[in-house]
């Protein structure tokens, strides 16, 4: 069974149709990317998927259940939870604090803590700033930090918003490899990316959203030598 | 002078204590809550009516009494706020600025005349006072009711500073102040969260509404809204949605009153205080606190 479905879904913002018969699907243990221009739509299935918008039409289920009606708390309860375009970290709360509201979900202190281990232990660099505002951090801190925060909560299928936007090719590649590191750990990750070539160096598989339809699916390595995706979005070649 | 210092710091209590559900709320749903006052007022009123009860009923030692009035009170006044944000600012929540703000004065209006409904418009005499006598310090007279004042709020400022600080519900509600979609992502229910900030400021109110009744004696169906706009003057000049601001600018109003009165007489208490408003709201809107317009709550 899938774990996520969508199925013909559309988003309508008032007038304006965002996803127009959006149907794919991520299998657990996964990586899938979804790649796309800017205004393609892929904010809004991040945002379909974590409740904040509702489907007009279509299906939205996780582990064959129903969730287009969750709020998105419940969401988070259910183990999908989200790190949002341009990372929205709480800027004048510390490092620690920041990671520590991303187990916000987690009644157990003992495995809050054992978390936050794992997390600087996957990302060093946020231990060293543990106690600075994360306000203060460079870009890249700051997108390791918002997936640390996500971590923590312990989701099951784990949903990036656009990791890589406005870092260094460096810094790109050094993020990408933490997310395929996540995912070695058995985390699903559901990656949206303007970055093609970065994001399908680490997915398995991948869709191309195009104003707001599907245009292309198939598993990374081939969507990585297929020409129209290659002119498009690997900046010809 | 010791005097004045005092007088200050026992008025800037009350200004404090209702200043902090001002700003608490404002910071987490930018709404300017003008029913936040007659939530004072509503606080003497429930407190007069369960002193009554109780000293028919039972007789407590009067100190012991007025404990246990004020945290019944709070947890009724609380209530009420949790009632009034669901009914009436919840569902327009996402609705232009000005419905909340008509809705707010409005609700106010509801609360002052139900009260007087009930009551009457002549004031209530509250059954019990604080009326322990004074004490003598640096050759000032200084009331017993006036510590118990600055005690009582300074007690309950320190629990709720540390409540925001350290706990896994006051990081929610000031994660929800900084950035409240962020906040939906780390599964915190906004909705709850709102609720328990309109029952922390609305106790806090409620609190402050019973010590003003055991303290000056009388209590009447108007007498939240000087408070509720000193407050709101209090919460502004310390930075209107950071909690210490709220603290500073109630305790900072109390002080400038009481010296402004000293100096010049009574008659110029609230242009003082108004003067204060202007000026900060021309010149420094974000308050001492608010540097950083960012830092909420
Ligand atoms: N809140 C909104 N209200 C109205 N239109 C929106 C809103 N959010 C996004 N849109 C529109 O929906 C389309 C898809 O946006 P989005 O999902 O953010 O794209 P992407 O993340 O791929 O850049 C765009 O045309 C955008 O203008
Ligand atoms: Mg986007």
């Amino acid at each position: 069974m899938n774990w996520l479905q969508l199925d013909a879904v559309d988003v309508c913002y008032g007038r304006v149709q965002a996803l127009r018969q959006v149907s794919l699907q991520v299998e657990e243990g996964e990586i899938v990317a979804l790649l796309g221009n800017n205004g393609a739509g892929k904010s809004t299935t991040l945002n379909l998927i974590s409740g904040f918008v509702r489907p007009s039409a279509g299906s939205l289920t996780w582990q064959g259940q129903d969730i287009s009606r969750l709020k998105p708390h419940q969401l988070v309860a259910q183990g999908i939870v989200q790190a949002p375009e341009g990372r929205r970290i709480f800027s004048t709360m510390t490092v620690h604090e920041n990671l520590l509201l991303g187990g916000y979900l987690v009644r157990d202190p003992a495995q809050i803590k054992q978390r936050l281990e794992q997390v600087y232990d996957l990302m060093p660099r946020l231990r060293e700033r543990s106690g600075q505002e994360g306000g203060t951090l460079s870009g890249g801190e700051q997108q390791m930090l918002a997936i640390g925060r996500a971590l923590v909560s312990g989701p099951r299928l784990l949903l990036l918003d656009e990791p890589s936007m406005g870092l260094a090719p460096l810094l790109v590649a050094q993020v990408m490899r933490i997310i395929a590191a996540v995912n070695r750990t058995g985390t699903t990750v559901f990656v949206v990316e303007q970055n093609a070539k970065a994001a399908l160096q680490i997915a398995h598989r991948a869709y191309v959203l195009d104003t707001g339809t599907v245009s292309l699916s198939g598993p990374a390595a081939e969507l990585a030598q297929d020409p129209r995706v290659v002119e498009a979005y690997l900046g010809g070649a | 002078m010791i005097q004045v210092i005092v007088n200050g710091l026992s008025v800037g209590a009350f200004y404090a204590l209702v200043a902090l559900g001002y700003s608490m709320v404002y910071g987490i749903i930018k709404l300017l809550n003008f029913a936040h006052g007659d939530i004072y007022m509503l606080g003497a009123y429930v407190g007069f009516v369960v002193l009554g009860a109780l000293t028919s009923w039972l007789s407590l030692p009067t100190a012991l009494g007025l404990v246990l009035v004020t945290l019944v009170t709070m947890a009724l006044t609380g209530g009420a706020g949790v009632l009034l944000e669901r009914v009436a600012y919840r569902p327009i929540r996402h609705a232009p600025r000005l419905s909340l703000l008509i809705t707010a004065v409005g609700l106010s209006f509801a609360l002052e005349y139900g009260v007087r409904q009930i009551f009457g418009p002549q004031p209530s005499h509250f059954p019990v006072q604080i009326d322990a006598g004074s004490v003598h310090l640096f050759g000032a007279t200084i009331t017993i009711a006036r510590i118990v004042v600055i005690l009582v709020a300074a007690g309950l400022m320190v629990v709720l500073a540390l409540f925001v600080a350290k706990t896994r519900q006051g990081r929610a509600m000031r994660a929800i102040a900084l950035d409240a979609k962020a906040a939906r992502l780390m599964g915190i229910d906004v909705d709850r969260t709102i609720s328990l900030v309109f029952f922390i400021g609305s106790a806090l109110a409620g609190a402050a509404g019973v010590l003003a009744g055991a303290v000056y004696g009388t209590i009447d169906f108007l007498m939240g809204f000087i408070i509720g706009i000193k407050a709101f003057t209090a919460a502004v000049i310390g930075g209107i949605g950071n909690l210490y601001g709220a603290m500073l600018g109630g305790v900072a109003l109390g002080l400038l009153e009481s010296f402004g009165v000293a100096w010049l007489g009574g008659q110029w208490r609230d242009v003082f205080s108004f003067l204060c408003l202007i000026l900060f709201l021309t010149f420094r809107p974000t308050g001492i606190l608010g540097g950083r317009v960012q830092e909420r709550m």
